[in-house]
């Protein structure tokens, strides 16, 4: 369960989040749009512990994020369209090295379950310099994953990714959605964002300016929305 | 505590790994660092008497600028796809990923002045035996110092535009107490002088390098949040 209450972010005179509440039930979808600029990647990266708030409060399943940011980093995972992978490490060694910093007990094994998952098998031992962007955003979620977290965020995880690799990594957030994980999801697309969540919000100038159930909406009822909101004038 | 460590030891050989497939750091540091002898030794006659006066201040401006040649690049592998964030992501409290820096540029600049030793030696005509240990105390210990700030500074200069210039300017004043007490200790050191004549000098070592090491691991934190 996520709890963020009155949350604010200031750098210099810019206020990147003014004042966000937002509660994520556990097991929940929740997809977050907005323009560019909105606050919505500042929001997670104050939830996944890598930018401390200016003032406010994060509960991560009942931890405060500020005080207890070593025990909540345990249970999220990241994915964001930047891979945080190394282009000079195989596939194997860049899983290894992720799961030795997480501690955990096997690493290759961990590291070689996780990539038949994804559906990179055979090409464990690969340089990710050499991987195509849908199969490095591929192995990206398996290094979110090595850890087993329960929640889960994602930046913006379609960017960059063709029709192919967008349609693989949807199937990949489906099969990590019915896991009864946790999941917020930043996105442009709309389409993408309506297909798997339960629950959408608007994020409009570092503040949540709108939230409701996704089975409420249709593509087109949510775009009138989402464009009269943001004043895109569709 | 054992953990740690671990970890900041698979930082390190993870660095290691990288530098192996992509030869980045190393090649550039060593052309550099010869490179500085070759000139020198154009620029002064090796048989001249003072040579060994000199010798120590072209040892330490070949050593001091290959390994700021390599301190610009350590945060560069991380910044390419953020993987600085998915180390801030791990459990690991962030001085780790400092300290893991440390290990590998400090094991990078050891490499390039041990293999720019021999050099030196022949460039300069100067034999290298007979002070071939109290030499290494002296790189070793300037080295983790110059390290020690440099990893720093190359944290805070990876974040800014025109960081590769910024660093430098950054880096030498605050060097300053470490190169000259490593100056001064190679200059008698070759000069044949006992260790209790250059105690002052690496005394002073030690201590810039506990300082900073420690005034790292405390201010580490701060400079890698956005």
């Amino acid at each position: 369960m996520i709890k963020v209450s009155a949350l604010r972010k200031t750098y210099g005179s810019v206020d990147a989040l003014r004042g966000v509440d937002l509660h994520v039930k556990e097991g929940e979808f929740l997809t977050l749009f907005g323009p560019n600029g909105a606050g919505k990647t500042t929001l997670l990266k104050t939830l996944s512990t890598i930018i401390k708030p200016t003032s406010g409060k994060v509960y991560i399943d009942g931890l405060d994020a500020i005080e207890a940011d070593h025990e909540v980093r345990r249970k999220i995972g990241v994915i964001s369209h930047k891979t945080f992978l190394y282009g000079d490490l195989s596939a194997l060694e860049n899983l290894v090295f992720y799961a030795r910093m997480y501690q955990l007990p096997n690493p290759e094994e961990r590291a070689r379950e996780l990539i038949e998952e994804v559906g990179l098998g055979g090409r464990e031992n690969h340089l990710v310099e050499t991987f195509s962007r849908g199969m490095e955003q591929r192995l990206s979620i398996a290094r979110a994953l090595i850890h087993n977290p329960h929640i889960i965020y994602l930046d913006e995880p379609y960017s960059g990714l063709d029709q192919h690799a967008s349609l693989m990594l949807g199937n990949l957030l489906k099969k990590l959605h019915t896991d009864t994980r946790t999941i917020i999801m930043t996105t442009h697309n709309i389409g993408h964002g309506l297909e798997i969540s339960d629950r959408i919000v608007i994020q409009l100038a570092g503040k949540v300016v709108y939230e409701d159930q996704t089975a409420n909406h249709t593509t087109k009822s949510f775009e009138k929305v989402y464009f009269e909101m943001v004043g895109g004038g569709k | 505590m054992t953990s740690y460590f671990g970890r900041v030891m698979h930082i390190g050989l993870k660095d290691l790994k990288v530098e192996i497939r992509s030869k980045e750091r190393l090649y550039s540091m060593m052309v550099f660092s010869i490179l500085v002898m070759v000139i020198f030794n154009f620029a002064f006659d090796p048989g001249a008497e003072y040579i060994r006066e000199v010798a120590p201040g072209i040892l330490w401006v070949a050593l001091v600028f290959s390994a700021t040649l390599g301190l610009n690049k350590t945060f560069a592998s991380e910044k390419e796809q953020d993987c600085l964030q998915g180390l801030m992501l791990s459990p690991l409290d962030r001085s780790g990923i400092y300290f893991g820096k440390v290990l590998s540029n400090t094991f990078f600049s050891l490499i390039v002045a041990m293999l720019t030793l021999p050099f030196f030696a022949v460039f300069f005509n100067i034999s290298l035996l007979q002070v071939f240990m109290p030499l290494t105390l002296v790189i070793v210990l300037a080295t983790i110092g110059f390290i020690a700030v440099g990893t720093l500074f190359a944290a805070i200069s990876v974040g800014v535009k025109r960081g590769e210039m910024i660093l430098p300017i950054l880096l030498f004043p605050i060097e300053v107490p470490v190169i000259i007490a490593a100056v001064k200790a190679t200059s008698m050191i070759l000069d044949g002088r006992m260790m209790v004549d250059y105690s002052m000098w690496l005394k002073i070592l030690i201590l810039f390098d506990i300082i900073f090491l420690m005034v790292s691991f405390v201010t580490f934190d701060y400079l890698v949040e956005e």
